[in-house]
């Protein structure tokens, strides 16, 4: 159980902010942390790793961790971080990097096969592709057999495929060491699969908090699908006007009318939603 | 010639060399420690800090010498009470060249660290808290092992600006032989007294010295610079 209740001031997005976060979180729960960048997840994750300092309290199974002016040392919080960088120790090879942690080395044996890096254990951080550096990282996160452990966006730098194996073995980990789990990620796919509770900062605030399909699907149900997009370029085109909008790296035109224009200009984020064709799912 | 060089005395040689491996050696010490903290140091001391080690780089020698003379000299504070206490004179001899070269060359074993331990990944060196590994093994284990160019090009240009230091150790040392007499002193004295051909000899064994030490220094950072561009 972690009892966290603390405000810390940051530099957001919108200037200086005031990070505000008071929640409990169960022991084993897989917590997704989500929101627009600058909104103090990443602090959030630091404050509770030891990284940086806050004004509040925050107790992990009733022992003190922050309260006011007393900070548990980062050493003696035990607990595992994986970084978006991976930041693993160039000096030393994979089975190196590892037992740098603990001297441990049938855990290490264990941790590489579930990662099935053991091939590569000699090899140097260099030499690895990033979900390989990544599957290292995390485990070296699990080293000290965490109760705490915290992914700081782990899958955004890797391809697709290698996200879906990650995760497998994020939520194996999570279950065979019976860590309680903190992943700050932008996919839903990914918050869906792994969390079992998520939570939306916005602002330096949490603005939504509850299981993951709750909030995730949490639309108008009179749109069938509803997608956020930037407007491009607006083209008049006899009596009507053609709106170029950008969505998710692909560029669509979409038809409106004279009266409806006035309210858009480009540059405009707007809602974009089809309620009269129904969307069809085919496999590649 | 050859006759000419061997009975040229190499005695300063071996002092400059000396004396360049002692300074080397204790300003290694106390920099990295020092350089650690102001890589890592929030501080607001810290530029002012940064200006003071820097300073040996832009003052002129003479200047650097002199407030060296006068500090360690039986007339201050400072050198009365080794001379009263521990019956230590520290100018005019070599113990006074050590300190002197110590203050002279601080920023050139200062700096190349710094920046090394300042282009560390911080996320990295925050990993090795995290691990539960103290500030003193983060150092040891994972700071130092990481920046082995920078650490290399720190101890080889404070050896090599050692070995090269002249107005300072006029000033402090004078030339004293055996003693204070360093190479770059006695190439001043061959000069002054008109025997060129000495003065010609050990400007070439100082020049293709010093050469061969930056080349390999040079060397040495361009094939860590290549092996780590090929293995990205």
């Amino acid at each position: 159980m972690i009892d966290i209740d603390i405000t810390k001031k940051i530099h957001g997005s919108d200037g200086n902010m005031c990070l505000k976060v008071d929640i409990s979180i169960q022991k084993n729960e897989f917590l997704a942390i989500s929101g627009k960048s600058g909104s103090g997840k990443t602090t959030l994750l630091r404050i509770l790793a030891g990284l940086e300092e806050a004004d509040g309290k925050i107790v992990v199974d009733g022992k003190i961790w922050l309260d006011n002016s007393y900070s548990l040392a980062i050493q003696k919080r035990e607990l595992g971080f994986v970084f978006q960088d991976y930041a693993l120790f160039p000096n030393m090879n994979v089975e190196e990097n590892l037992l740098f942690v603990k001297k441990d080395k049938t855990l290490v044996k264990e941790l590489l096969e579930i990662t099935e890096l053991s091939p590569l254990a000699k090899r140097y951080p260099q030499t690895l592709s990033g979900g390989q550096k990544q599957r290292v990282s995390l485990c070296r996160a699990m080293m000290n057999r965490p109760k705490l452990l915290l992914l700081d966006e782990p899958l955004s730098a890797l391809d697709p495929k290698m996200r879906l194996k990650l995760q497998n073995e994020i939520l194996t980990l999570h279950k065979k060491f019976d860590t309680t789990t903190i992943m700050i990620s932008h996919d839903p796919s990914e918050i869906y699969k792994l969390s079992s509770r998520t939570i939306i900062l916005d602002d330096a605030t949490i603005v939504n908090d509850g299981l993951a399909q709750d909030i995730l699907f949490k639309k108008n149900s009179s749109e069938n699908f509803l997608f956020e997009a930037k407007i491009l370029n607006i083209q008049k085109k006899d009596i009507i006007y053609l709106v170029t909008i950008s969505f998710n790296k692909e560029l669509l035109e979409l038809m409106v009318t004279a009266k409806e224009i006035e309210k858009f200009q480009i540059g405009d984020i707007v809602n974009i939603n089809s309620k009269i064709f129904s969307l069809t799912i085919d496999k590649k | 010639m050859i006759d000419l060089f061997l009975s040229l005395d190499f005695q300063p040689f071996f002092l400059s060399f000396q004396l360049a491996t002692i300074t080397t050696i204790i300003l290694l010490f106390i920099s990295l420690p020092f350089a650690w903290f102001l890589s890592q140091t929030a501080s607001a001391l810290k530029p002012y800090l940064e200006a003071i080690t820097a300073l040996p780089i832009v003052l002129p020698p003479s200047v650097l010498g002199f407030y060296i003379l006068w500090a360690l000299s039986q007339d201050s504070y400072l050198g009365e009470f080794f001379y009263t206490y521990f019956d230590i004179e520290l100018i005019f001899n070599f113990k006074g060249l050590v300190i002197a070269s110590c203050f002279y060359s601080l920023p050139f074993m200062m700096q190349p660290l710094q920046a090394g331990f300042e282009s560390l990944n911080k996320n990295m060196i925050e990993a090795s808290y995290i691990a539960g590994k103290s500030n003193f093994q983060t150092v040891i284990k994972v700071a130092i092992p990481n920046i082995k160019p920078a650490l290399l090009t720190a101890i080889i240009v404070t050896f090599a600006h050692t070995v090269g230091e002249f107005g300072v150790v006029l000033m402090v040392g004078g030339s004293i032989p055996q003693e204070t007499k360093v190479a770059s002193v006695a190439i001043y004295e061959f000069v002054e007294i008109m025997d060129y051909k000495s003065a010609h000899i050990y400007s070439a064994i100082m020049l293709l010295l010093s050469f061969t030490v930056l080349l390999s220094v040079y060397i040495f950072n361009y094939k860590q610079h290549k092996k780590f561009k090929r293995i990205l």
